[in-house]
């Protein structure tokens, strides 16, 4: 779903080739995942199919056809929608973490040592990522940006949720699970 | 979002670090209890911290750890328990070698409030040297390449209330690290202060301290700038959580 809108945000900026596109992506939206090639191109397909880009002009330079690809006004209007309509505010919250919380609440065992141990992992990681941040070009620090902030966020929740201990232990055991 | 999260998958390359650190530990605390009234503020705290570390002390609002960085850093003396420096105690030292410990050996970054608001930038930073006697001119031209080397060129002239709040806590950790200490202290340096700058300070503080080779006892309740530590202890109800496996680091 992004990817075709990173594909048509770069192709706004100016038109090109399928290669050069795939350059583009990776340098600027995906510097620690290349996009496939194959992906690069049936995306292309579908949004040349759906009018959201057309062939601006074909190449030959020793070797196969090359197709220069440009936005056309449908897929502008696709792209300026896109980035307006604010994402799902989907929680990140990783599922398994959310079990053996709620697990070890059920079942009386004691939090401290879960929150421990996730924090000194997820403090492990926010490290890597911030001597990433510190060396890595401006797109991959900003990716680093983003996970550091989601794995403070998770452990923020645990904190609050340690220290709130009693009053879910006291509201499960009046209420039940049910 | 799962393209950005696989994007960042833990990666094996080890986190490189400007200065190594020496397992020999610099400061070293055992035991440590701290009353204040009926409260038991500390309650049997071990801390060992290696010369060149950066220790982050974690913890919840009233656990103890703005305590413990106070007893080890021989601002308040401990009920019991021993703090060491280089193997010497010092929490039984009297006040005047305390103050004069904390003068030579430490350095402090608080929250807010710590430069003197009538002097400028320059003079806020050579205060240490000042205080400890070298001459003015000396003490001011150090002060100034602290300054620009912490961003600050230029600002020089500039009192605390002409500062953001970043640059202000940057005058205030080239006050820390001017006079060559051999630890700072630092509590909640970014407490007062937005993402960005705190970011920005963090930077120029964690590099500033691991090129001189300074240990630094960093208290925060926030993770993002724990994450700039080399590791953390918690405090919870006045003991270190999980202290068993502290020696497994």
């Amino acid at each position: 779903m992004t990817t075709q809108y990173g594909l048509l945000g770069l192709l706004e900026e100016a038109p090109r080739h399928g290669y050069d596109l795939k350059l583009a992506f990776d340098r600027v939206l995906s510097p620690q995942r290349p996009l496939p090639f194959g992906q690069v191109y049936a995306t292309l397909a579908r949004l040349e199919r759906d009018g959201r880009v057309s062939v601006d002009g074909v190449e030959r330079v020793e070797g196969p056809d090359r197709k220069r690809f440009a936005i056309t006004p449908a897929g502008r209007a696709a792209l300026r929608t896109w980035l307006r309509e604010p994402l799902h505010p989907e929680p990140h919250l990783q599922a398994d973490l959310y079990v053996k919380v709620v697990l070890a609440i059920i079942l009386g065992d004691p939090l401290d040592d879960l929150l421990d141990a996730q924090r000194r992992a997820h403090l492990e990681r926010m490290r890597e990522l911030t001597a990433l941040r510190q060396s890595a070009p401006l797109p991959t620090a900003l990716l680093a940006d983003y996970a550091t902030f989601h794995l403070e966020a998770d452990l923020r929740w645990l904190e609050l949720t340690a220290a709130r201990i009693d009053d879910l232990r006291t509201h499960l055991a009046t209420r039940g699970t049910a | 979002m799962t393209a950005l999260r696989s994007d960042l998958e833990p990666h094996t390359a080890p986190v490189t670090r400007a200065v190594a650190v020496d397992p020999r530990p610099t400061l070293e605390a055992t035991g440590l209890v701290k009353r204040f009234g009926q409260t038991e503020a500390l309650r049997g705290v071990d801390v060992a911290l290696s010369a060149g570390e950066i220790l982050a002390v974690m913890g919840p609002s009233g656990s103890g750890k703005s305590t413990l960085l106070h007893c080890l850093a021989g601002i308040l003396a401990p009920d019991a328990g021993e703090v060491r420096l280089d193997g010497q105690r010092i929490d039984d030292l009297g006040e005047t070698a305390r103050s004069r410990l904390r003068r030579t050996a430490f350095g402090f970054v608080f929250q807010f409030g710590q430069l003197v608001p009538e002097l400028p930038a320059v003079e806020n930073a050579a205060l240490p040297l000042l205080l400890n006697g070298q001459s003015r001119s000396s003490a001011i031209e150090a002060a100034e390449v602290w300054l620009d080397r912490l961003g600050l060129g230029g600002l020089e002239g500039r009192r605390p209330g002409e500062l953001s709040g970043g640059q202000a806590q940057r005058v205030a950790i080239a006050r820390a690290l001017i006079a060559g200490p051999r630890i700072v202290f630092a509590d909640e340096p970014t407490g007062s202060l937005d993402s960005l700058a705190g970011e920005q300070v963090m930077n120029q503080f964690t590099e500033a301290a691991r090129t001189e080779g300074v240990a630094v006892v960093l208290v925060t309740h926030e993770p993002r700038v724990a994450a700039y530590a080399d590791r953390e202890i918690v405090v919870r109800d006045g003991r270190i959580s999980g202290a068993a496996r502290e020696g497994d680091q």
